[in-house]
């Protein structure tokens, strides 16, 4: 606030007297009173009456600059209930339980996620006054981020620019307010693409690539050759959204790239196209690898691996030194094989369906490097034949799985087979081998777990209690059947949240864990399913 | 079922918000283990009354379930009872209740009070109704001899009187030395007056003399801020000293400010009181709660105190934003807002009034006029009408929507997590808030979005 003008005859008194107090009445004699003893009383008589005059005396100061105001935000708000939730996960926000024991009561936090995606599938705008705790969270789990960022809108992007705090949700956001230019802008996605930061091209491009592919890659080859090198890895990478035969000419040019990290990208995506010219390179050079010797019994496969890395294979993407440990030769070789259309096999090595082409052996201990190349091949191409096959089936007894192939590469494969039958595959897998290696499998299934899969789940933590195990040896399964079991699952623990009575050889108080563990299951499911009802959006008003 | 007195109430009691059920909390601590135990799984057989009673069972660590009744309706504010062990107060299997109970009936139906919570209902209103009735035939034990009455209190204020002569003298050695020394000398000093005036039994002037010993290193300007509160607690002594010449009400004023213990005197006010923001502050010893409400009727604003020993949240809580219908009773002396609460006719419950609000100017204005009752008083509360938050260099204001004027924010709520909600919800937009306006500057304590919508607290 401020002090109006002093009139103009009258002295500074105030000033004067703190002069005075400042330096003692020994020393300087307050304004208006004699010098003596009796001094320093009159000095705080004036004061006084200076400090209450000078407090009734206060106005408001002139105002600073006003902000723009936030961008509108059109979403419907959220149910009140659902506020309410919001309120509630948010306010567990501030401390992690760490590695405490973890009780019957659910981790709000560790819903939250979801919560955001729910909300944000409805298209809920975030209530104003909510929006400082979702940008601290959002500034906390990085991982938090987008969903978070999203949910909380254009104002929350309007607040962030006045706390330094937040500052991280504008470089997250880039183009400040969501304000990219729409595809068919052409002339403000020219002016940006001219003339933005490279964030801020990023996210165009890949905009832009998510709506019309061949406008994005259009747009990147008209500046190509301009941009730096570390730039054009990056522009490259998002053509993999939409990847099509249309991409080749402008890939096979970047195999000529001054950039070598480049030209690997460029044919990484090259080799994902079974009908480019790279893939068919790279299978003609795959094809002088493998052959079936038809003259053992069973058939089985010959590997001879390449000699050595010529110059078209270098420009073909083919990494020529070996990472410490490795051949040379299989390097090559998996390479190759990688990068080769899967189709080529089914037609090389006799007409066989996938299944009987992984079942064949091989000789001389290349199985492992043939198996893990395919493996990739697979993936890459998104081959759900192939997947299959490698998979194998999932109730094989061997503890390493079918295939050989380890746990990494199998979620990998998962991922390439539709959410159905990768719910089955894992269902199989942990109805035969328990939940010990099954936790990066779950990674991987679609949420909520489809009804097998749940059910396999929940059978095989019955058994693990039967056992005589210890819950937390399930910590990580638990936690994540916790958050991603559909809720009308909840009913099946009812007989198993009770207290059970212990086997003979179980672990002492292990069936008071359990129970303890069982009912935060159902508790979360519950709650699941509670937040789920409150985020539906409320009848049409009549 | 013994009928307490509810009148004619019949209405039944509003379910709070979860904000408002976790701000009852007494720490954070408390806040996080509530909002675990705000959800079904480990309640058994919960229910409410009509008349603001919630109960449940709730699983613990042990085999029997914990005991659990919350008493929403009664006159001091929300009781609890829990037959956990815990300290705190309320315990976190109160608050998970009241949070269970804010999600509707699904969760915690209308039922009939099993035992356990009636037996504790009907001992708590009985003790109630003694007290209504001991208050009603007046006298009260303290006032079993008026005459040694009269003479323990002309002790205790011949006591003061030392005790402020002393002050005086204090005051006056620092001011021929000069402020310049103090800034060495300082704290000690003030600390032990300060000792010196509770033994006097004034516990007023003892906390203002401790605030004299923080001034000097409480940053620039410190000898402008030392000046006037040395001069603020000289007038507080003359005051006392010569308090048979005041008028009544100033008399009173300087009773009050001095710390002599006073009691409401007023006629109740019998009103749709709006709670318009209860915050903490706290010191090593003691919490302090303070409630503003408004009277929609009477256009009044009253502040209610309460008091909890270190670590314990005082007791009485209500909602921010709800409106309840009861009497409050005014504390005496000029420029006073302190009240209290008396007998309550109907639960909180949602309300679409806000207190009317006024612009930057009119809100130093008041703070000006009310100094003419109360010259110690910091700050008065004041409701802003159509500000904008503003950001000023390092500081924040409020600026009038329609004018070009605005009021600086406090040091103190420039460094709360409210400011954040309060810009949040302004969104540069005109907004409605509740502050305390003074010398100090603004302290936004709730505030209203423009359109309709519910109250945010920010402190």
């Amino acid at each position: 606030m401020t002090r109006p003008p002093a009139p103009v005859s009258a002295l500074p008194v105030w000033e004067e007297l703190v002069t005075a107090a400042l330096l003692g009445t020994e020393r300087r004699t307050p304004p208006g009173c004699a010098p003596g003893p009796d001094a320093p009383t009159r000095l705080l008589d004036a004061a006084a009456l200076e400090t209450v005059r000078r407090r009734a005396s206060l106005r408001p100061a002139r105002s600073a600059k006003r902000p723009a105001p936030a961008p509108a935000d059109h979403r419907p708000p959220l149910p009140t209930a659902a506020a309410r939730r919001l309120a509630l996960l948010l306010a567990d926000r501030s401390g992690v339980a760490g590695g405490g024991r973890r009780g019957t009561a659910p981790d709000l936090m560790e819903l939250l996620p979801q919560w955001l995606a729910a909300a944000n599938g409805h298209g809920y705008a975030a209530p104003a006054e909510s929006l400082p705790a979702l940008l601290d969270a959002a500034r906390g789990r990085t991982d938090l981020r987008p969903a978070a960022l999203t949910f909380a809108g254009p104002r929350a992007l309007w607040l962030a620019r006045l706390n330094p705090d937040w500052r991280f949700a504008l470089r997250a956001a880039p183009g400040g307010d969501g304000a990219l230019p729409r595809p068919e802008e052409a002339e403000r996605v020219r002016r940006l693409w001219d003339e933005g930061l490279f964030a801020e091209r990023v996210a165009l491009l890949a905009s832009l690539r998510a709506r019309r592919p061949a406008d994005a890659r259009e747009l990147l080859a008209g500046t190509w050759s301009a941009e730096r090198a570390e730039d054009r890895l990056m522009f490259l990478d998002s053509l993999r959204t939409g990847l099509g035969p249309d991409d080749e000419p402008f890939l096979e040019q970047a195999l000529a790239d001054r950039s070598r990290n480049v030209r690997a990208t460029a044919a990484e995506l090259l080799s994902a196209l079974p009908g480019s010219a790279l893939a068919a390179r790279m299978a003609a050079r795959a094809l002088t690898c493998v052959s079936v010797d038809r003259s053992r019994v069973p058939a089985t496969i010959v590997v001879e691996a390449p000699h050595e890395c010529d110059a078209g294979m270098e420009r073909d993407g083919v990494v020529p030194k070996p990472p410490a440990g490795r051949g040379e030769r299989s390097w090559w070789f998996g390479q190759l094989v990688e990068a080769t259309p899967l189709a080529t096999w089914t037609g090389r090595l006799g007409a066989r369906t996938p299944q009987e082409i992984v079942a064949l052996p091989v000789a001389d201990d290349w199985q492992s490097e043939l198996h893990a190349a395919w493996c990739r091949a697979a993936v890459r191409q998104r081959d759900s034949a192939w997947a299959r096959a490698l998979l194998g089936s999932p109730t094989v007894p061997e503890a390493g799985g079918p295939g050989a192939v380890s746990l990494a590469e199998r979620a990998k494969l998962l991922g390439v087979l539709a959410a159905g039958e990768r719910a089955e595959w894992v269902a199989g897998f942990i109805a035969t081998h328990g939940l010990s290696e099954a936790f990066q499998l779950l990674g991987v299934c679609a949420v909520p777990w489809a009804a097998p899969l749940g059910r396999a789940v929940v059978d095989a933590l019955d058994i693990a209690r039967d056992a005589g195990n210890y819950p937390w040896s399930f910590s990580g399964v638990m936690g994540l059947a916790e958050r991603c079991l559909d809720p009308s699952e909840a009913g099946r623990f009812d007989g198993l949240s009770a207290m059970a009575d212990e086997p003979e050889d179980a672990s002492p108080g292990a069936g008071g864990y359990w129970a303890e563990a069982f009912q935060r299951m159902v508790t979360t499911l519950r709650l699941r399913a509670t937040m789920a009802e409150e985020l539906a959006p409320a009848p049409a008003p009549r | 079922m013994a009928g307490p007195s509810f009148g004619d109430m019949t209405q039944q009691g509003e379910r709070w918000a979860a904000d408002q059920v976790l701000a009852l909390a007494p720490d954070a601590a408390s806040r996080k283990a509530g909002s675990k135990l705000g959800t079904a799984g480990p309640w058994s057989e919960a229910g409410c009354s009509d008349e603001g009673t919630v109960w449940g069972l709730c699983k613990g660590s042990g085999s029997k379930p914990y005991q659990t009744v919350v008493d929403l309706a009664g006159a001091e504010g929300p009781a609890y009872k829990c037959s956990c062990p815990s300290r705190k107060f309320p315990c976190k299997h109160a608050l998970g209740l009241l949070l269970l109970w804010t999600g509707g009936d699904g969760a915690v139906p209308r039922a009939e009070p099993p035992e356990f919570a009636d037996q504790w209902l009907a001992t708590r209103r009985g003790r109630a109704e003694r007290k209504k009735q001991e208050a009603s035939s007046g006298s009260g034990s303290a006032s079993a001899d008026p005459e040694a009455a009269r003479r323990r209190a002309e002790r205790r204020a011949e006591r003061i009187s030392a005790g402020a002569t002393e002050l005086e003298q204090r005051l006056a050695d620092l001011l021929r030395g000069g402020l310049a020394g103090a800034e060495a000398s300082g704290h000690e000093l003030w600390e032990e007056t300060a000792a010196r005036m509770v033994d006097a039994q004034a516990p007023g002037l003892a906390a203002r003399a401790r605030e004299l010993g923080s001034i000097p290193s409480s940053g620039p300007g410190w000898p402008v801020r030392l000046l006037e509160e040395c001069a603020l607690l000289h007038l507080l002594d003359q005051g006392w000293l010569r308090r048979e010449q005041l008028p009544d009400a100033l008399a009173a004023t300087v009773r009050s400010r001095t710390g002599l213990p006073a009691s409401p005197e007023g006629p109740a006010v019998r009103d749709q009181w709006l709670v318009l923001a209860q915050y903490d502050t706290a010191d090593a010893r003691l919490t302090t709660r303070r409630i503003w409400l408004y009277g929609a009727g009477s256009d009044r604003t009253a502040l209610l105190l309460s008091y909890g020993a270190a670590g314990r949240a005082p007791e009485l809580a209500l909602p921010v934003g709800l409106a309840l219908e009861t009497e409050v009773s005014p504390y005496p002396g000029a420029g006073q807002f302190r009240s209290a609460l008396g007998e309550r006719f109907s639960p909180p419950a949602t309300t679409e009034t806000r207190p009317p609000g006024v612009d930057t100017a009119r809100a130093a204005a008041r703070y000006g006029e009310a100094l003419r009752d109360d010259p110690w008083l910091d700050s008065v509360p004041v409701t802003l009408d159509r500000v904008i938050p503003v950001q000023d260099g390092d500081g924040w204001q409020l600026a009038d929507a329609d004018g070009d004027t605005a009021l600086p924010l406090s040091a103190v709520a420039r460094n709360r997590p409210g400011l954040w909600r309060l810009v949040a919800l302004s969104g540069g937009a005109p907004v409605t808030v509740f502050g305390e306006c003074g010398h100090r500057g603004f302290t936004p304590l709730t505030a209203w979005p423009a359109e309709p919508g519910a109250a945010v607290p920010l402190c």
